[in-house]
């Protein structure tokens, strides 16, 4: 299944590619990764969606690991929280003066935006959860998109709540949450 | 006070209390090489980068400090990768440090110039490419402080012509460290501690396995301590070997896919595990589902990654496994095992009736048996580096190790080559202390060239060539499960004896095993390097051996004696 991970990172050179190195190094495919600025100019944070096909023994795994890195100062699973998720998407569609009239019925409905226009284009602005994108993209496609930029999401939880920090040994999460006998090795 | 900043890297590494490196110059590292000379720390001039890293490795692992390895960009540092693997594998402190071109040329393909970040980031613990001359105090205490903490590991500095030329300011050291995401855990919570301490009271039939984290964390004390107190009988991993004296009752050898059938048939049928700074690697458990099904798992381990990772910890204990062990040995109660132990024993007897040392005398050189004779004439007391094959196995299995660190063998890597410059390496360390390097005729070949490193040092390192003209342990292999179709394993040896004299190293053949005491005799008083080739059995092969996917009880043991 997919995990969704928030991991705050040093701002230093390189970060990046030593935290999308762990991912291939042990086997991992991300399926998304955002990374931006935090409040605090020395820190990144990343939002990294993962497939974890063995569950939580993966998101061990790959939390254990990310640890391992020594630019890595903080990760949290956010996977089963009530968390705000956002996406944003920029999508180009081929629509002439004809097709304007839906193509912003259609946007007004996602509450998107459309931020250009040209004689024979639009390009709209969505943000949202990824369904809703997905919806947004399903619905332009018939019309024909020219091209399209994601930003990959970005997460959040919902209020004081952080993520869950699996680590064994250091957190109680571990002994008292989660049966890791049930799970098949 | 304003300094270059190759003269702060040699300051720096006085301050980190290095005695010596391991290295060869080129164009980008000459600065550093040039301020060297200014410097109390001896240089040793390798004939090849992968013996620098080696030495470092063997140097620390013997020693219990930071070894420090040296080499130019490009080709230099390209050299050093197998080495830093090897270190990264076996956990093993090393500091490399590499000369990298201009930081304006940084990303132009300028000559020499690799990225050597990029290549050793998988195979180090961290890295830094160092750009500007006042990053230098700061880069390498934190280096050393990454390598030796934690679960110790190779870091790699890559260090630009420009910022070794540059000035910078050099006041106090140690300079500050920042690093807000490495803070390794060493103690583990009280309720964890409690709860292994019950299944330790409780077990029937315990088995302690003791890892290379034994003697990393310097807990061979502990650990003889936990051990007598619960009566609890201890399996060594190769790495582990060394930690708990060979010739204690408790003690059952090395486990895994050539440990002993007493060793592996104890852990198959324990009721508690209580694995001690190991990993679980696959070639120590055999195939996974099948491993020590009955039994619980308490799993102390500094690197919280290792924890399930092959192998499911009911209590997982993180932390420095000397501090754990001294926080839960009070609460581990007296007990008794014998029966548990008489059960071992008696599937010892069993076994040891096959066992090659039982052997009436054929005439022919066998390793095991020599490996016993090195043992007899070095009081068991030597340090032994191994290379990687047949002859490493028969080393860990018959040179029964009393006293810590006194094997420096290449275990999760499995690196060819290492056995000679690990020996010189860990000469540096114990220059007062016997030092063998057993190493086959494959191996040695790989990086012999160090021979005159160790004539050029004086490092008193005899080497034992284990000779049978074949890559033995792939041809062992052919044999099982090839159906002994031999492919590129039949391997012409050069001369060794006249090999070692080109090298200025006195040299002997031994073909007989009436000659064995002799020539052993001769290498421990010749002064300086010497070696030995023993022309040894040439298809003979280690047993026992756990076949790949099978489980770890399912050994194959040496067929019985045939007679003459």
């Amino acid at each position: 299944m997919r995990y969704t991970f928030v991991v705050l990172v040093e701002n230093k050179p390189g970060v990046l590619n030593r935290v999308a190195s762990l991912f291939r190094r042990r086997n991992f495919n991300i399926e998304s990764l955002a990374v931006g600025p935090t409040e605090n100019p020395e820190i990144s944070r990343m939002t990294i969606v993962v497939e974890c096909p063995n569950g939580d023994t993966d998101a061990h795994r790959l939390e254990a690991n990310l640890y391992k890195l020594v630019n890595v100062i903080d990760v949290q699973d956010v996977t089963h929280l009530p968390t705000v998720t956002r996406d944003l998407a920029l999508i180009k569609v081929k629509a002439g003066p004809e097709r304007r009239a839906e193509v912003n019925n259609l946007a007004s409905i996602f509450r998107a935006r459309i931020v250009d226009v040209a004689p024979d284009s639009l390009t709209i602005e969505i943000t949202g959860t990824e369904d809703k994108i997905e919806s947004m993209i399903e619905l332009l496609r018939p019309i024909g998109i020219i091209e399209m930029a994601r930003t990959g999401q970005i997460a959040i939880t919902r209020g004081t709540q952080s993520g869950i920090r699996r680590m064994p040994g250091l957190s109680n999460y571990y002994e008292t949450t989660l049966d890791m006998s049930e799970v098949a090795f | 006070m304003k300094k270059k900043g190759a003269q702060i890297l040699w300051e720096a590494l006085v301050r980190e209390g290095v005695e010596v490196v391991f290295g060869y110059p080129g164009g980008a590292i000459m600065p550093v090489y040039d301020a060297m000379l200014d410097y109390p720390i001896h240089h040793v001039l390798v004939r090849h980068e992968q013996g620098a890293a080696h030495m470092a490795d063997g140097y620390a692992r013997a020693s219990g400090k930071v070894g420090v390895a040296m080499a130019t960009s490009g080709p230099g540092a390209t050299n050093l990768v197998t080495g830093i693997a090897n270190a990264m594998m076996d956990s093993v402190p090393i500091v490399c440090i590499t000369g990298q071109v201009p930081a304006h040329l940084v990303g132009s393909d300028a000559f020499q110039e690799t990225d050597v970040t990029g290549i050793t980031l998988p195979i180090t613990k961290h890295n830094y490419l160092v750009t500007r001359a006042d990053e230098i105090a700061r880069v390498v205490h934190e280096a050393f402080h990454i390598a030796r903490s934690g679960r110790p590991g190779p870091v790699l500095i890559d260090l630009c012509k420009n910022a070794q030329f540059e000035e910078a300011e050099f006041d106090h050291y140690p300079p500050p460290i920042r690093l807000p995401g490495y803070q390794p855990v060493t103690r583990a919570p009280l309720h964890l501690l409690q709860k292994a301490a019950r299944l330790i009271n409780q077990a029937k039939q315990p088995v302690i396995l003791c890892g290379h984290g034994v003697l990393m964390a310097g807990a061979e004390q502990e650990l003889l301590y936990l051990a007598t107190k619960a009566q609890i009988p201890v399996a060594s991993t190769l790495l582990g070997l060394s930690a708990f004296p060979a010739s204690h009752p408790l003690s059952l050898g090395m486990m895994g896919m050539h440990g002993e059938v007493h060793t592996n048939l104890a852990i198959q049928n324990s009721d508690l595990l209580i694995a001690l700074g190991m990993r679980f690697d696959d070639r120590v458990t055999g195939v996974l589902k099948a491993y020590a099904p009955k039994a619980t798992k308490i799993h102390i381990e500094i690197d919280p990654a290792e924890i399930h990772k092959n192998v499911y910890a009911d209590v997982p204990l993180v932390g420095d496994l000397k501090l754990v062990l001294q926080d839960l040995i009070p609460l581990v109660e007296e007990n008794d095992h014998s029966e548990w132990m008489a059960q071992i024993l008696a599937w010892k007897e069993e076994a040891d009736q096959r066992s090659i040392m039982n052997w009436e005398p054929d005439g022919k050189l066998h390793v095991p048996h020599l490996v016993r004779e090195i043992w007899n004439a070095t009081g068991g007391d030597a340090i032994i580096s191994t290379d990687v094959g047949q002859h490493q196995m028969w080393a860990a299995q018959y040179y029964a190790f009393e006293k810590p660190n006194r094997l420096i063998t290449s275990g999760g890597l499995g690196a060819m080559g290492f056995g000679l410059p690990a020996a010189i390496g860990a000469w540096f360390a114990n220059k007062d202390r016997e030092v063998w390097a057993i190493v086959g005729d494959g191996g040695f070949q790989m990086t012999a060239a160090e021979l005159t490193t160790a004539v050029q040092e004086g490092a008193n390192v005899k080497v034992a060539i284990m000779n049978n003209h074949f890559l033995g342990m792939v041809r062992q292999w052919q044999e099982f499960f090839f159906e002994k179709r031999y492919s590129a394993v039949d391997m012409l040896t050069p001369d060794f004896v006249k090999l070692a004299e080109a090298h200025h190293v006195p040299a002997r053949r031994v073909t007989r095993p009436e000659e064995v005491q002799e020539a052993l005799q001769w290498a421990r008083q010749t002064q300086g390097p010497a070696v030995i080739e023993f022309v040894v059995e040439r298809e003979d092969a280690v047993y026992p051996m756990v076949p790949q996917g099978a489980a770890l009880h399912e050994m194959i043991q040496r067929p019985p004696r045939q007679r003459a």
